[in-house]
């Protein structure tokens, strides 16, 4: 067996629901050692949340915390307790990095700001992931991920496509804002890994998911002070991407430079329209394209999208369709690079997950099934943290853990 | 201690666009030294053209996006497709620990700069190829755009209304697709400082945007469910939604996720008359009745701008944040406070604003220390000073169009 990207790191996890849990997810998938912390008795927030195996809520069978949680450690454990914080203090001591995404008032109350936990481990990296940082007139707001990704001006700027203004916003997907959040913060924190192996140096690192979210937008944001544009999620007629509607569902039409035109052009047959004036070059094609939509629709009407991609792809035009999750599943080109593994849980079953989008040669990625609710108190107690059996039942009736 | 987490790594960079050179923008935000590869043949296409901003800049040195792309970057002239172009590039791999490159898959082994050719150059080195569909597969030498990584990993057909078509999804993806590329790098070279050993890494920027959502994708795998898109709308929440405020275009989202923010929420609004019939009483009927739900929050919003909607909601401890737009966040006070846009000088088009590097490190912070460099700005510190090259030899490749 191949060593692991990240193996030796010894990773402590007091976060719920997506961002924290997906930012370790990334560090646990590549070899770190995780160990999660959830509240007694209820555990993650993912847990009630579905999607769930057979569509039967179960706290051990949500798609989406099995998902987010692949590779850890799961202990129990109720901070607000007396013996609960003497517990999580020796845990940040054994730790080289806490990810933590309590409100920073929850954090103070708790006394685990990070000046009073570097006392502990002063070699420690604490990340702590929070919908507005730590700092600033709205850190103590309570958001949830629809009001981050809206906070952000996501919802103006990233899901392009609106035909008009009187609808809302909207939001990307499903959690998937969230977790992008996850990944700029496990970024981070890799990077303040490196120099404390060297040097040792510990440190605080505030994320805050707006700015996080606002990092991905940066260009269209800067439009604003540069250019004195404001973006908006209405559909720009000179865009040179769309969407139409096609034989078997929905296409992107991508033409944007000359090649591109020529290649959608030649798949097309190249069509007399093609030879207008107002087609010859970029700027007058991005000035034209509702002309240009006008006349692509009808053809696109009686192609279907894989006709569309492949053939697009010789000739230089990337269209894309637009792959339905389904479709997304059974993408042969997911299957060659082996994207969806299967991992075997205790409750949940032989399932099959997306892996991940990358592949390092000399230490592969591995998945491993989420923690069971408790399922390493013994391990973490007992081996780890050198507790008698006798201690642990008691704690165990006393709801500490 | 006031240097980067990664001061003291070199990175050299050959791609172009927006996913891989902010890849090595990352890197530099914390300190490494990135050389950016170009030549007159190969320039990167945002000095001159942005689609996406629908922006068209003369010259190389005055488009505001590449600056934003390519903050803290030295930046070279070299003709890769010309053999001494590739053996000058190995040269510069020599004294480096990672290559960044977002050819297509196979380009880079034709020009002899294929991993396997330049790890015997330099036996540790860190290689990143990232590419539309990764290295391997029969699509891998499909090329693709932001809007398609959206299109293929199932984002654009999941995001968007309900009744409306699937969304198109931009630079937000290329830059998510980088950060994710910029993490396994990083990776890397935490298992190189401890090993010494280097690697070859493979990124499908389609698969950087699936696994965003791997929630749904097991809703698939393990139930068959072929979930659609459905707005700004929760599995159980409700409210969970924007709702129309006083203002053209304002907007304020709301979500509420049990019993108790629900009753803090209505108390917040006034306790109206329609919150206390039985419709609304928990969350299942709430969510039963959402969009009568939705159109009656509106009657409260639509007589406050978001900004009062957002600070009455926070106070009674009910989430809740304005939908901001780009002017909306640049004149904020939270991110005033917090330092979110700094300003950069650039030599030829001036002062521009920057968005600040996102995270707050207490040791090693992320800097942007200078504007995006010139084509070919630094051919005379790296040919010259880096590898000590003499004005004879760099004259006779300029001559040779080796370095152009």
């Amino acid at each position: 067996m191949s060593e692991k990207a990240l193996e030796g790191t010894k990773v402590l996890e007091y976060a719920s629901f997506i961002s924290g849990p997906y930012c370790s997810k990334l560090l646990a998938d590549l070899g770190a050692e995780v160990i999660k912390i959830e509240r007694t008795g209820v555990g993650d927030e993912a847990r009630r949340r579905g999607p769930f195996l057979g569509d039967i809520p179960h706290p051990e069978r949500s798609g989406l915390f099995l998902y987010l949680n692949t590779n850890k450690k799961g202990i129990t454990l109720d901070p607000e307790t007396q013996t609960g914080r003497k517990i999580f203090l020796e845990l940040v001591r054994w730790a080289d990095i806490l990810i933590e995404d309590k409100p920073p008032k929850e954090m103070e109350e708790l006394g685990f700001t990070y000046d009073k936990l570097k006392e502990i481990n002063p070699q420690l990296i604490m990340t702590s992931i929070t919908p507005f940082g730590q700092t600033g007139p709205y850190r103590d707001y309570k958001a949830y991920p629809l009001n981050v990704v809206h906070g952000a001006g996501s919802g103006y700027l990233a899901p392009g496509g609106s035909q008009n203004l009187e609808r809302e916003p909207v939001k990307s997907t499903s959690f998937s804002d969230d977790a992008a959040c996850g990944i700029s913060a496990a970024f981070a924190t890799i990077c303040a890994l490196l120099p404390r192996w060297s040097t040792g140096v510990g440190q605080y690192i505030d994320v805050s998911k707006q700015e996080a979210l606002m990092a991905m937008d940066q260009v269209e944001l800067c439009q604003y002070p540069n250019e004195g544009k404001v973006a908006s999620r209405k559909v720009d007629p000179r865009m040179a991407i769309r969407v139409t509607p096609c034989k078997d569902g929905d296409m992107m039409i991508i033409a944007m430079d000359d090649r591109q035109w020529k290649g959608l052009v030649s798949m097309m047959d190249e069509p007399e329209w093609t030879k207008d004036e107002i087609f010859k070059d970029i700027l007058s094609r991005m000035q034209h394209m509702g002309e240009m939509l006008k006349n692509v629709a009808p053809w696109a009407m009686q192609h279907t999208r894989d006709e569309m991609y492949h053939t697009g792809q010789e000739r230089g035009a990337p269209v894309a369709p637009i792959r339905s999750i389904e479709e997304a599943a059974n993408w042969q080109q997911f299957k060659e690079r082996d994207f969806f593994v299967e991992i075997d849980h205790p409750k949940a079953g032989r399932i099959s997950y997306p892996s991940a989008p990358y592949k390092l040669s000399k230490t592969p990625w591995e998945g491993g099934a989420a923690p069971l609710l408790g399922q390493h108190n013994e391990e973490v107690y007992s081996t780890l943290l050198g507790y008698s059996k006798e201690d642990i039942v008691m704690m165990r009736e006393a709801g500490v853990i | 201690m006031n240097r980067g987490a990664l001061e003291g790594i070199r990175v050299v960079d050959s791609s172009t666009a927006w996913a891989g050179p902010f890849v090595s923008e990352l890197m530099a935000l914390m300190g490494a030294e990135v050389i950016k590869v170009e030549s007159m043949k190969r320039l990167d296409h945002s000095r001159v053209i942005s689609l996406s901003t629908r922006q068209r800049f003369t010259g190389t040195d005055q488009s505001s996006v590449f600056n934003d792309l390519n903050f803290n970057k030295l930046d070279v002239k070299i003709n890769l497709s010309e053999p001494k172009g590739a053996e000058l590039l190995k040269r510069l791999v020599k004294v480096s620990d990672v290559v960044i490159q977002n050819f297509r898959p196979g380009v880079m082994d034709r020009l002899g700069l294929g991993y396997e050719a330049l790890k015997e150059v330099k036996a540790d080195i860190i290689y990143l190829s990232s590419s539309a569909r990764g290295a391997e597969g029969p699509e891998r030498s499909y090329v693709g755009y932001a809007p398609s990584f959206a299109a293929h990993g199932g984002l654009s057909y999941l995001t968007g209304y309900a009744d409306g078509m699937p969304a198109m999804m931009m630079g937000e993806i290329d830059l998510i697709s980088a950060t994710t590329s910029a993490f396994a790098v990083v990776a890397a070279l935490n298992h190189r400082q401890r090993t010494g050993e280097g690697q070859y890494i493979t990124v499908s920027s389609s698969e950087t945007i699936a696994v965003l959502i791997g929630d749904v994708l097991l809703d698939y795998t393990m139930n068959g469910r072929v979930q659609f898109r459905d707005g700004n709308r929760d599995e159980i929440m409700a409210p969970h939604n924007c709702y129309r405020c006083k203002g053209d275009d304002k907007w304020v989202s709301i979500a509420i996720s049990n019993d108790e923010e629900w009753r803090a929420f209505i108390d917040a609004i006034g306790n109206p008359d329609w919150a206390k019939g039985e419709r609304f009483q928990d969350t299942y009927l709430r969510k039963e009745n959402e969009e009568e739900l939705d159109r009656l929050i509106t009657q409260w919003t639509i007589s406050h701008t978001h900004y009062e909607a957002t600070e009455i909601l926070q106070r009674a401890g009910v989430a809740a944040a304005p939908s901001f737009n780009s002017e909306e966040l640049y004149n904020d006070p939270h991110l005033k406070e917090r330092g979110g846009y700094i300003e950069v000088e650039h030599p030829v088009i001036g002062k521009k604003a920057a968005f600040a590097p996102s995270w707050k490190f207490s040791k090693t912070p992320a800097k942007i220390t200078r504007h995006a460099p010139l084509f070919g700005e630094h051919d005379d510190y790296v040919f010259g000073e880096l590898l000590e090259m003499s004005q004879e030899e760099i004259k006779a490749l300029i001559d040779e169009k080796v370095i152009d």
